[in-house]
């Protein structure tokens, strides 16, 4: 698990860890509070190509469904079916265990701060 | 996802014991309530296998009182609420001309000449201006308490422990307080109407108090029900018990296009009085088109919601007004109008679940009862 000062964030409340070319995506802990208790999640598939800023994804709670957006282009290279059996881990370690997709790109868009996407949520 | 509440919302009376508690607040009806404490899930299911404690202080109260106040609410609602003896309580509706639902509402009779009617708070403009527009050639006087009085649900299989247990609770005959009873106590020498109604499918208590008391009261409250597992529970998980115990929700299941009948609340109307607003209409009936509502279950994880499309083969034969997955059972649910021809139980449907097809099945409703 990163310090999410060391994740980079979209305005659609997801985090990406940037390993070498490598994106780890999940959601943010704020999403996951707005969202309640996450009861199924529906990830793409390993292999897919996905172009940024469109839905590849659901998060649903009790209460709502959420969307993934993916935050870039790129080929999704694996997929957290832990997430997807147990999906109270989106809740319980958002920015851990809870990590949704990891994607391989070419070129990372620009995404926001940790103090830009906080200046979002309050 | 925006937190900032506009800025003319209500707050309830209890609102700094929910902030201190680690609440989330929801805008609801212009109101800013709880919407979790902790987990959805957790709530809910300590008032399946517990209690819970609920801040329904936005509901809105109503107080009917003078000689024709039976009378009058004969006239203006549509059941016989004449017929209702002291400390007894009825789910009634008020209708419009035209046999559709300005609110659903709780009448609990306090006296021969005083009522008191609780309508949802996203009805109180509506629901007062109707009442009020029936007054006209009875002798009774409508007062809104809404704004003077705090509401306080404890729901769950050890309420009655709660409240027996809470310091400063007076309440004589609280054992013997059948389903829809109510009668007045005392907290610390305050007066409160403590009803035994709710919205949860459980066991449980509605308690009314001014709302410079709700603050103790609840404080008396939590401190009896902590050792019995009483957790304080939010509207998210109100609405997934509510759901499961298939009682409607005004703007979902029930509006001023809906006719009782409908929605299965047929037996609420008492069609036999002879007269009161909206009884032509409800003779007349919705139609023969109209559709009825049902419930449905599916299987797997993935509910149907509010607005999504229901379908017999290609064709679109109901729209869903309430779902999620059920806590309690594991699987979906819904409540949903279809059309008549499909509205049997044990007929297969499907429901599009954002661009896929979800098998569902007609069941009866509720989905769940507890065992008594």
């Amino acid at each position: 698990m990163a310090a999410p000062e060391e994740l980079k964030y979209t305005s659609e409340h997801e985090w990406v860890l940037v390993e070498g070319q490598v994106a780890t995506v999940g959601i943010t802990a704020y999403a996951a509070e707005k969202l309640g208790d996450i009861v199924y999640v529906d990830l793409p598939k390993v292999g897919s190509t996905i172009a940024a800023g469109k839905v590849v994804g659901e998060i649903e709670s009790t209460k709502s469904v959420g969307e993934l957006f993916a935050p870039v282009e790129g080929t999704v290279v694996e997929a957290n079916e832990a997430v997807v059996a147990s999906p109270e881990l989106v809740n319980a370690d958002p920015f851990g265990e809870g990590w949704l997709i990891k994607v391989e790109f070419a070129e990372l868009p620009e995404l926001l701060s940790l103090e830009q996407y906080t200046a979002l949520t309050v | 996802m925006t937190e900032a509440p506009p800025p003319d919302v209500k707050r309830s009376p209890l609102h700094a014991v929910h902030e201190a508690a680690g609440a989330s607040f929801t805008d609801f009806a212009g109101w800013l309530m709880p919407v979790r404490y902790s987990s959805d899930l957790a709530e809910h299911h300590a008032v399946r296998t517990a209690v819970g404690i609920f801040d329904i202080s936005h509901m809105a109260e109503f107080l009917v009182e003078g000689a024709d106040a039976a009378a009058y609410l004969d006239h203006a609602l549509a059941g016989r609420l004449s017929a209702i003896a002291i400390g007894q309580a009825k789910y009634t509706l008020l209708l419009t001309e035209g046999g559709g639902i300005v609110d659903d509402l709780i009448v609990y009779r306090q006296g021969d000449e005083r009522f008191l009617v609780v309508a949802n708070a996203g009805n109180h403009d509506p629901a007062l201006a109707e009442m009020q527009a029936r007054v006209s050639g009875f002798e009774v006087v409508l007062t809104d308490l809404s704004d003077a009085i705090a509401l306080i649900a404890v729901q769950g299989p050890v309420a009655l422990a709660v409240l027996k247990a809470t310091a400063g609770l007076a309440a004589s005959g609280l054992d013997d307080l059948g389903y829809y009873r109510h009668l007045d106590g005392s907290f610390d020498g305050i007066p409160v109407h403590i009803a035994r109604t709710g919205y949860t499918g459980e066991d449980g208590f509605e308690l009314y108090i001014r709302t410079d008391a709700a603050v103790a009261l609840w404080n008396a409250l939590t401190a009896a029900g902590a050792p019995l597992g009483l957790v304080p529970a939010g509207l998210a998980s109100r609405d997934t018990l509510r759901l499961e115990a298939g009682m409607p929700l005004y703007g979902h299941e029930l509006g001023l296009d809906t006719f009782p009948e409908q929605a299965g609340l047929g037996r609420v109307v008492a069609v036999k009085k002879d007269e009161f607003v909206g009884k032509q209409a409800i003779e007349a009936g919705p139609g023969e088109d109209a559709r009825v509502l049902v419930g449905l279950a599916s299987e797997g994880k993935r509910a149907g919601r509010a607005g999504y499309a229901v379908y017999s083969g290609e064709k679109v034969v109901g729209e869903i007004t309430s779902g999620a997955l059920s806590p309690t059972l594991g699987h979906p649910i819904a409540m949903a109008y279809v059309d008549r021809a499909v509205s049997a139980v044990g007929t297969p449907l499907e429901i599009d679940v954002r661009g896929s097809r979800v098998a569902a099945s007609v069941v009866s409703l509720p989905f769940y009862e507890r065992e008594k």
